[in-house]
This record gives structure tokens, C-alpha cells and sequence, in this order.
């Protein structure tokens, strides 16, 4: 089902199916341009595939938007090991919750763009990884992988071309971390949830040791409309280098928050005023966080912006995994802050030590800070840790706790002042807060 | 080799070879790159981000641990940025750290301290609650400290790579992380100790050693170990004549940084209070009644001198523990003083019968060394990894960094089944399961055999027939199962041998009797029993017979005695021993057992109580003139001096000798005993959870925590 009424700007490529009754089964999915991707891609080689793909300048969407063609292109054929393909759902990015519908509502949709990817690097075998919070969506993909077996789609000699291809959900455990593609890997073989050294990348070592496609649950869902439509259709429909659409993740003080796909690029004042119906009471926008939590914050005065990978990272922010967050004038932004860094600091692994004790500490002087315990050295401090941690940590994970809390300090921080000066309790405190 | 890479290093044009990490081109340039959980030999963590370098055309600080060196690589490892990037890394590592240095056992030898000394900041900005956890004890060894613990990893990997005991692993996430046991609560492993030696801090600290002393109070002895034949380096810690602890300090020994329980923890015999410190001699109630060692010795010189005036028959059993120039001398007294052969020990091998089949060929004894190095190697007959952990570690060793493919063939599992090609053979049967391995032997470029007991007398010349017939290089390893073993054995401490392999038929002189049959000749008139228990398995049949015993306890043996003296340890010696290789090291005297004196002194005295010259008789002088006359042990003086290992080749022709293969038995130790030394040693028996049976099913067994309630091991459900 959907939670929110679509929008009539939407260019709806992926998500036309949402709304069609009984749209999880696979008759709805085989009387709405089902399956017919795989049939065309059997009569192709890996290689058109790849550049199909590559002409669709379709882009990871699940943070990093490295290019997807680009991505298979690096997988090793015919290696004399087996091969996987990994459908990476571990959504656990604050403010995403795109590949929750795409399961959801359109799980042959996604079985058949891992189908697509199995049949390009010939690999027999695939698993599509769900986050363990995401119980009820394992039922449903069960329930469409059973069909598609019953169906000739999955199993032996797939249609008719003698290759064979088994498909399994398995279950996350509950960490932010094993959406890392590494971690997801490791945890997928039954380790503890850390990430890999890299290089070697999965492409080349990745799933038991073995060449591995390792794509986010959107990018795989988009991979049947690019063959079937073509990769020039697809890059068509969004801007240079950022082909297609994405499903933009959008909550907060809008009056209509809501999923809507949406073309790369598409302005996201336009977003927030035309397709989310504008800001909640009348109130004035303070910052929107582009990409999921770890993006740094936009202040309002910088949301005049396109979204796009190119156009955000130049904005020294990210598109991320399509998770906006729309604060209005209202927000306490050292809350925002503080209930940012307390998500990483639950979610660091603790592998590396920057991340581990980075996170626990800028928790820590936050929580102390918000809580009317803080000093001016704080602020600097604050802002001295992120950096501290910036580009040093193991995996990502670092980054993505330290950039947004530079941004909040960098961008706010007359509000961390403010903070310090006009807090109820700042009487209250002892100089130097000692707990 | 391929050609070698050139890069840039602060500033100096320096070359390293193809695919060496940044980290270890550094080293061998001299410039230290900071690390904690780099450890040579193990998995690349890349966790601790220490080594962070700058290296020019990168946008990100480089770790050094993971990158390999590149051509026109421009590295610095000391600018503004590297510096301010170690500063904050030390400063994330204190913020839950307890600071506990005052009262903690690593401090003055701790990695951290170091670091922070070195690079770290002088204050601190972390005015936050720190997160304790209690520390725990998980066997009478291991303690773990939490909150020290900076989860460098290196104890998981040294304990799951580096002994394939997978005893350790991580729990929880995030700040909270930490290092779990393998059985919930606590630990069943080998308690060798490894993971306590390899922390960097004093996260995990052993319960031998905490709390007892400041590091710099100890003087560090660097000798070798005393109980199995592996020749390990240890290091003890002595403190005002007393052994504190033995570890693996600097890793300079053949063994690097191995050591198993024994070597760690089996030094507490040397205190155990029942230790003899003055010479017994039988009164006429019968009591064993202390007496001074003049005293004594006088006694024995008497008795000794009469026994020979009327041609008595004189028995000699010498030992494995004690070193070359003890056996080397006990042997010249027994036949120039004594005038008898019947001189044997406890044969734990078949050396001399390897040493005959090999005679005159070079290169055919592999080192400790080889046994790292070699391509393919093949065991037969022993369960390694509890009767010979090091050489168990070193083929493993070898087959995690070169890829060796190693072969067993055993009656039963052992822990090579793990990586090893195994061989299930029953005793006896060995031969068999070698025919169906030949194939695989045979296309290996080359290999080292080590073999057990179970192959002694003809099977030992059947084994070399079978390692021609593959028509690669062999190399081979008899496996004996004491510190000196192999010392005994080429110092002819055996009937028919004198040192280094000559017949006695060539100095005019009949083989004597063998260990059994001293025990169980009836005729003997004197017993002289050197550091071996033969009456706790048997009696000495001569019961008229007088009995002279030199040992550190009051042993079965002992009690038999009519004259007991007591004997220094290897711990309490100079001298040098030879490992299971040939492998000849020197033993340097840590503590000292007042009253106790060294066999080789001992024997000494007894020559000059007896008015006989043995010419040398210091260790120095008795390893000279082993050097000169003991055949393969020319061996480079300064290499032992200095510490080093030399590897001794006594071979030189055939050897004429009969095998007596019912003479050879294996001790049958296990990781957790010792012979009768092990039985004095509080720590080994407190750790001994199933002797012996390290393989059964972990989830029938219970454990007991000293002054704790017994915990259960719930049996895991599905």
C-alpha cells in the first residue's frame, strides 16, 4: 500500500504499479510490462546489458551514487567460482523509506532486475538482504520469489535458456551498520557485522569470497523499465550524468510528506512547496537535510537547488539515499543534532577507533550541551571532534556521523550560542559539568 | 625477484620490494610509523588508525598498514597534518580509558603509554562520564580488563589464526565493544597465554603475574623453557631470586612470539615448597635425614670408590631435562670414573636409529626454521598440537603465510585435521596410509617429515626408504618429547653410544644395560639416578643396591634413595640444551634455590671427592670441549653466546648400534602435563579442565572458578 496520495508532478517509472490492485502478485506484475525485461536480456549479451546501463546514467541510490553500469563492468566473468547477487535492504538510513514500498508493492519488480543481473555475469544465485525490522516485507518478497517459481522465472532453466538461478531473502539482525555493502556481506555469511577491508572490492571478492553485483533494492527495481524502454529513455528523463528518477523520501513539516518519484534533479523548493502542498502551518523553512541523516544540512537560503548527485555534492551535502528532512523555523537544532549523533553512536560497530570513540564522546558532549551543561569551549570542541574523525575512520559510518554534525555546528552555530546563553537551566550548572 | 620499488619517504629517496606495505618500508627505512593493530604475521585490521600517513596526490590521510608501497610514492610521515591526526586518535583511545597506569601490570612496558608519551596530547578535553565495566576473570590465567582494552583485535587474531583456537571473539557494538570469551562467561582453550602476551595494554593480564610487581623491578633472563623438547625462548622475570613470570618479552627466540602454557605459566615448580634445599642421606633408623653437602658428598664419594675397588656394578640414569655439558660429563664419569656402559634415559625417540638411516647425507635434518619454510611437510604419529605445540604452530604458521600443504597421519583427530590433508591410521598401520599419500608426497618440491615414537627401530629406516623413493628433497624431524631429549641422546647418555654417535665398541667398551633393564637387574651394587623418576612407573630391582638420586623433589625415586642431593633447575643454570631440531640454544640462570646445587656442579664435586680429574667442568670449559669432540656440535660459538640458535648435524656415517625399539617410549605429555616436573607446578594443575581430552564435546564439560560457585555450561539448544 501507499501512505500518501501521489502527486501530480510525479513521473512515475518505477512506482506506476503501486497503486494497481493486487499489485504484489505476480498476474498484476506479468499483465503490466512484467518479466519482459528478462526476456529481452536473455537475448543479450552481458556486455549490451552493461551499456544499456551505462547509456542510462543510472547512479547506486542507496547513498554512494557510483555508477551502476560502471559497477558490473568490474565483476569477473567466468573465474571458475560461483557468482551472487546481492539485493542490499537493509533501508536503515534516518529519513529513507523508499525500498520498504518497492517491496511492498512491487516485489517482482526487483526479483526481475536481480534476474537481469544474475543472467548479465551468470551467476546462479542471489539473496536479497532485508532489514530485520523489515519482518513483514520478507513474507511478501517470500511470497512473490514462490511465485516466480511456480512461474518458471526463478529456478531451472529460466526460460528456456538452460540457466538456472535461485533466489533467497535473508534477514538483517538490527545494525544501521550492515548496510554498509561489506558488512552486509560479512553478516550475510554469518559474521559479525563489520566492514571489509577494501580493495579488494565485492565486485571481485564479495559474497564467499566470490564475485558478487551488490546493488541497493531502487537501483535493482530500475534496472527492468531501463531495458525495456532503453538506457537513452531512461537518462532522458533526468539530467546529465543523474539519468532517471528517484523516489524522494520526504518527512518533516511539510504539509504532505510522502515517497514521490521524481525526476534526477528536480528543484527542491518545487518539492517541498508544489508536491509536498508546502510548509506545515505556514511556518517559514529553517533547513532541510538533503539525503538521509548523514548529509549536512541545507539552510534555508541554500535550497534553491536542484537534486541531483552533482548538483548537492557541490553543495558540500549529498543526495544520499533520497531521505529528506524539511525543518521549519521552529527547531531546535541542537536537538536535531543531538538526536543525530545519538543514532551513530548506537550504530558505530566500534570496529575503528575514531568512529567508536567519536561518536560516544560527541554523544556525550551533546547530550550535555542540550541538556543547559554546556560551555563556549564546547562548541569548538564539537566541531574539532567531527573533524578529527572526518576521513580517518574504517568505513563510512564515521563520516556520516561527523559531517552532518560539522554542518549543524558550522551553519548553527548562533544556536549552539544562543544555547549557551538563554538556557532554562544554565544557572543551574556548574562551570565545568563533570557527570 | 621483481624489481624494486622506488618512493619517497620524509624526504629520503628509498627503495622497497614489490607489494611491502607502507608500514614495513618505513621500518626498513628507519622511520617508525605508530600502530596497534598492525602485528606482523597476522590479518590486516586497518581499526586503530595510528598509522595514518600523508601521501602526496591523495586527498584522505593514507593508512600504512594496508597500502602497499607504489612507485613514486611521496610520503610523510611526520607533517602538521599526520601529527594532529595521531593526537586525536590517542585522544579518542583515553576517553574510556580507566588511566589506571599506577596500579596496572603494564605499565612501564605498555604500548599506550608509549604512544601517548611519544604522540598524544599532554591534557585531556574529555570531561565526560567514562563507561566502566567491571573486570572479569575468565580461567585461573586470563583476566579481562574492559575499560583498558583499546580493541586492537590482536588477541582474537593471534588466537584464532596464530594457535587455530578460536577462543576469543567480539561482543556488543560501539563504545561498549569488547573482547568475549568463547564459552559465555569464560574460557576453555590452551591457556597458552598468547593473547595476554600480545595485548598492548594491560586489557588482558594473567593471573600468575598481576599485581605483583612493577616491570622494572624484574631483572628479564632470556632462556629456555624446561619442559618439552621445542626449545622455546622464555623470559623470565626475576625479582630478588624469584621467578615472577616467564613471557615472551621480545620475541627473539626461534619460537618468536609463541609460547604455550607451560612455557608462560610452568615456571612455578622452581617455588613449589616442597622443593629439596638440602642434601638427605638415609640414617640407620632408615629416615631420610638432612645433612651438609660436604657430608654428603663425602658419603656418596665412599661408597662409590669402595663399589669400584671391588669391581660393583654401577648403574647411571640420566635425565632429559638436564643440559648438554651435565650429560656429556655424567657420561665420561660414568665411563672413565664408574667404568660401566650401563648408562641410559628415558628415550622418548629414535634418534640414534634416524641418524644411522640418514649417515652421511647433507641437509637431511630440518630446522625449526625449515619446518616454517618448506614447501609440504608430513606428520606421523602424534598428536602435534598437545605433545609439540610450537612445532604445531610453526606448520601451521607456514601454512597461513606460505600456503604449505601439510599432511598427517594419526590414529585419531588432532587439530591439523583442520587445515592439514589428514590420515586416519591405527598404530602400526602408519605405513599403509603413507602408500596412499605418495602420489601427492611425491609431486611436492619438497618436504619434511616429522615422525613420533610410534615409528622406532626398522620403521625409522623404512620411513627414510619411503622419503627416497619420492625422489624430492626430504628433510626429517624425530620427534622427542623433553627440553633434552635430543641433548641426552647425542651426548650418549645411552648404552651404546658415546657422544655424537660412536659406537662404545670403538673406545673397547661392551653396551651396557638399557633404562628397563637398570630397573630390572637385580645384581646392580649402585644406582645413580640424574633427574628422571623411573619408580614411579617401576621399581629398582636391586633392592640391596645403594641408590644415589639428584633431583628437585622428593620423588618416588627419591624416597627410594640412600643418598638424595638437591639439584638446581634449568632455570637455575647456564649451560645449553638441544631442541627437538638439533637446535643447540644456552639456558641462562635467572633465580636461585639456596642449598640446591647444578647437576654439572654436583658431578664435579663428586670427581674431586673422589680424587678423579674430569678436566673441565664448568659449563663454558664442558661446551668447549663438547664443540671440539662431540661430533655436528662445531657449532658457531658466538651464535650461542649471543642467544641464537645453531643447528647441530651429527651425522658422519653409519651408526653401529642396536635400536632396542622397546627401550622408546613416548612421555604421552598433552599440553596440560609435564612429566613429574609438571606434577609440581600449582598453575598447570589448576588449569587442567579435561586432561588430555582437549577434543571432547564442549557442552558436557563444567567449570569450576576459584572462590566462585560452580558455573554449567548449558548444553546449547536449537
Amino acid at each position: 500500500m501507499r501512505y500518501n496520495e501521489p502527486s501530480p508532478l510525479e513521473q512515475m517509472v518505477i512506482s506506476y504499479r503501486f497503486d494497481l490492485p493486487n499489485s504484489t502478485s505476480i498476474d498484476t506484475y506479468l499483465a503490466n510490462d512484467g518479466y519482459v525485461a528478462i526476456q529481452k536480456a536473455i537475448g543479450l549479451t552481458p556486455e549490451a546489458i552493461i551499456d544499456e546501463l551505462k547509456a542510462s546514467s543510472l547512479r547506486g541510490r542507496g547513498g554512494a551514487g557510483f555508477p551502476t553500469g560502471m559497477k558490473w563492468s568490474f565483476v569477473p566473468r567466468n573465474t571458475g567460482k560461483p557468482s551472487y547477487v546481492i539485493c542490499n535492504s537493509d533501508e536503515s538510513e534516518p529519513g529513507t523509506c523508499k525500498d520498504r514500498l518497492l517491496m511492498e508493492n512491487d516485489p517482482h519488480q526487483l526479483i526481475e532486475g536481480m534476474l537481469i543481473a544474475g543472467w548479465t555475469i551468470k551467476s546462479n544465485k542471489g539473496y536479497v538482504v532485508i532489514r530485520g525490522e523489515y519482518r513483514y516485507l520478507i513474507e511478501i518478497v517470500d511470497r512473490a520469489i514462490a511465485e516466480a517459481y511456480a512461474r518458471g522465472y526463478l529456478g531451472k532453466n529460466i526460460l528456456g535458456s538452460g540457466w538456472d538461478f535461485d533466489l533467497y531473502t535473508h534477514s538483517g539482525a538490527g545494525a544501521y551498520e550492515c548496510g554498509e555493502e561489506t558488512a552486509l556481506l560479512e553478516s550475510l555469511e554469518g559474521k559479525r557485522g563489520v566492514p571489509r577491508l577494501k580493495p579488494p572490492f565485492p565486485a571481485v571478492v564479495g559474497a564467499f569470497q566470490s564475485p558478487t553485483i551488490l546493488n541497493n533494492t531502487e537501483t535493482l527495481s530500475s534496472i527492468p523499465v531501463i531495458l525495456r524502454k532503453g538506457g537513452a529513455w531512461y537518462a532522458e528523463l533526468g539530467l546529465p550524468k543523474n539519468g532517471g528518477t528517484r523516489l524522494m523520501c520526504v518527512s518533516g513539516h511539510v504539509n504532505k510528506p510522502g515517497v514521490y518519484e521524481l525526476p534526477m534533479g528536480f528543484p527542491l523548493m518545487r518539492l517541498i512547496n508544489e508536491v509536498c502542498g508546502g510548509m506545515r502551518n505556514g511556518k517559514k523553512l529553517k533547513a532541510v537535510i538533503p539525503g538521509g541523516s548523514s548529509s549536512p544540512v541545507l539552510k534555508a537560503e541554500e535550497c534553491d537547488i536542484p537534486l541531483d548527485y552533482d548538483s548537492l555534492a557541490k553543495a558540500k551535502t549529498m543526495a544520499g539515499s533520497g531521505g529528506l528532512v524539511v525543518l521549519d523555523e521552529d527547531t531546535d537544532i541542537v536537538a536535531v543534532a543531538l538526536r543525530t549523533i545519538k543514532f551513530y553512536a548506537h550504530e558505530s560497530c566500534g570496529w575503528c577507533i575514531p568512529c567508536r570513540e567519536g561518536t560516544a564522546w560527541l554523544k556525550k558532549i551533546i547530550g550535555r550541551f542540550h541538556d543547559g551543561g554546556g560551555q563556549q569551549s564546547d562548541i569548538d570542541l564539537i566541531a574539532e571532534l567531527a573533524n578529527n574523525m572526518l576521513g580517518r575512520t574504517f568505513c563510512p559510518l564515521g563520516d556520516a556521523a561527523a559531517m552532518p554534525t560539522a554542518a549543524f555546528v558550522a551553519k548553527f552555530r548562533d544556536e549552539f550560542e544562543s544555547r549557551l546563553n538563554h538556557s532554562r537551566t544554565a544557572q543551574a550548572v556548574p562551570e565545568l559539568a563533570i557527570v | 625477484m621483481a624489481d624494486p620499488v622506488n618512493f619517497t619517504i620524509d624526504g629520503r629517496q628509498v627503495q622497497a620490494s614489490p607489494g611491502t606495505l607502507l608500514i614495513n618500508a618505513a621500518k626498513q627505512a628507519g622511520i617508525e610509523i605508530p600502530a596497534f593493530c598492525y602485528y606482523d604475521g597476522l590479518s590486516l585490521q586497518a581499526a586503530c588508525r595510528m598509522c595514518l600517513v600523508e601521501v602526496e596526490k591523495t586527498p584522505k590521510l593514507q593508512v600504512a598498514c594496508t597500502l602497499p608501497v607504489a612507485e613514486g610514492m611521496v610520503v610523510h610521515t611526520d607533517s602538521a597534518q599526520v601529527r594532529q591526526a595521531r593526537k586525536g586518535t590517542l585522544e579518542f583511545l583515553l576517553t574510556n580509558h580507566p588511566l589506571d597506569c599506577p596500579v596496572c601490570d603494564k605499565g612501564g612496558e605498555c604500548e599506550l603509554q608509549d604512544m601517548v608519551f611519544r604522540y598524544g596530547a599532554g591534557e585531556s578535553r574529555f570531561v565526560e562520564a567514562k563507561i566502566h565495566v567491571d573486570e572479569k576473570q575468565w580461567s585461573p590465567i586470563v583476566f579481562y580488563d574492559a575499560p583498558r582494552c583499546i580493541l586492537c583485535y590482536r588477541c582474537v587474531r593471534i588466537c584464532g589464526e596464530g594457535l587455530g583456537v578460536n577462543a576469543l571473539g567480539i561482543g556488543n557494538r560501539g563504545a561498549v565493544s569488547e573482547i568475549v570469551p568463547n564459552r559465555g562467561d569464560h574460557l576453555e582453550c590452551d591457556e597458552c597465554g598468547a593473547c595476554i602476551d600480545i595485548c598492548p595494554v594491560g586489557a588482558l593480564t594473567s593471573g600468575t603475574y598481576r599485581y605483583k610487581t612493577r616491570p622494572w623491578e624484574m631483572e628479564h633472563v632470556g632462556t629456555i623453557c624446561t619442559h618439552c623438547s621445542n626449545g622455546c625462548k622464555t623470559t623470565l622475570g626475576v625479582r630478588n631470586g624469584h621467578i615472577i613470570r616467564a613471557n615472551n618479552r621480545d620475541r627473539s627466540g626461534l619460537n618468536g612470539e609463541f609460547l604455550c602454557v607451560k612455557g608462560r605459566y610452568a615456571f612455578d615448580f622452581n617455588e613449589h615448597p616442597e622443593r629439596l634445599t638440602a642434601p638427605l642421606v638415609r640414617a640407620t633408623n632408615g629416615e631420610l635425614r638432612p645433612v651438609s653437602w660436604a657430608q654428603a658428598l663425602a658419603t656418596v664419594a665412599k661408597k662409590f670408590t669402595e663399589l669400584r675397588a671391588r669391581n660393583g656394578k654401577f648403574a647411571v640414569l640420566g635425565s632429559n631435562h638436564t643440559t648438554n655439558e651435565e650429560n656429556y660429563l655424567l657420561q665420561k664419569f660414568a665411563r672413565q670414573v664408574l667404568r660401566t656402559s650401563n648408562i641410559d634415559h628415558h628415550r622418548t625417540g629414535d634418534v640414534a636409529t634416524l641418524m644411522d638411516a640418514l649417515h652421511d647425507r647433507q641437509n637431511a635434518l630440518a630446522t625449526t626454521s625449515d619446518l616454517y619454510n618448506s614447501k609440504a611437510a608430513l606428520v606421523i604419529g602424534s598428536d602435534l598440537a598437545q605433545e609439540q605445540p610450537f612445532i604445531a604452530f610453526q606448520l601451521r604458521a607456514n601454512w597461513r603465510h606460505h600456503k604449505a600443504h601439510v599432511y598427517a597421519v594419526t590414529p585419531g583427530p588432532v587439530r591439523e585435521d583442520n587445515y592439514a590433508t589428514t590420515l586416519n591410521a591405527e598404530p602400526g598401520r602408519e605405513f599403509e596410509a603413507l602408500e596412499s599419500l605418495r602420489e601427492k608426497l611425491a609431486a611436492e618440491p619438497e618436504l619434511i617429515i616429522v615422525f613420533g615414537a610410534a615409528i622406532k627401530g626398522q620403521a625409522v629406516a623404512r620411513l627414510v626408504e619411503f622419503g627416497d623413493s619420492l625422489n624430492i628433497p626430504v628433510k626429517y624431524v624425530c620427534l622427542v618429547d623433553y627440553s633434552n631429549s635430543r641433548g641426552a641422546s647425542d651426548m650418549g647418555v645411552v648404552p651404546g653410544l658415546l657422544p655424537g654417535y660412536h659406537s662404545v665398541q670403538d673406545a673397547g667398551l661392551e653396551p651396557g644395560l638399557n633404562y628397563d633393564q637398570i630397573l630390572a637387574a637385580t645384581d646392580l651394587d649402585a644406582v645413580w639416578v640424574v633427574g628422571t623418576n623411573p619408580v614411579a612407573r617401576q621399581p629398582i630391582a636391586a633392592t640391596n643396591a645403594f641408590v644415589l638420586v639428584q633431583d628437585l623433589f622428593l620423588t618416588e625415586t627419591a624416597r627410594r634413595a640412600d643418598v638424595v642431593l638437591p639439584a638446581a633447575s634449568a632455570y637455575e643454570k647456564n649451560g645449553t640444551v638441544t631442541n627437538v631440531c638439533g637446535d643447540v640454544q644456552k639456558l641462562s640462570r635467572g633465580p636461585k634455590t639456596m642449598g640446591a646445587k647444578s647437576d654439572l656442579e654436583i658431578i664435579a664435586l663428586l670427581a674431586k671427592e673422589m680424587r678423579e680429574d674430569l678436566r673441565a667442568t664448568s659449563p663454558e670449559a664442558v661446551f668447549q670441549e663438547i664443540r671440539k669432540s662431540v661430533r655436528g656440535y662445531d657449532v658457531p660459538f658466538a651464535v650461542v653466546e649471543t642467544g641464537g640458535a645453531a643447528h647441530t648435524v651429527p651425522l658422519n656415517g653409519r651408526v653401529a648400534f642396536e635400536s632396542e625399539p622397546e627401550a622408546i617410549r613416548s612421555a604421552g605429555n598433552t599440553l596440560f602435563t609435564s612429566g613429574t616436573l609438571g606434577r609440581f607446578s600449582k598453575m598447570l594443575n589448576a588449569v587442567i579442565e579435561s586432561p588430555g581430552a582437549l577434543y571432547e564435546d564442549p557442552h558436557k564439560r563444567s567449570f569450576v572458578r576459584p572462590g566462585s560457585v560452580q558455573v554449567e555450561t548449558v548444553t546449547q539448544e536449537k
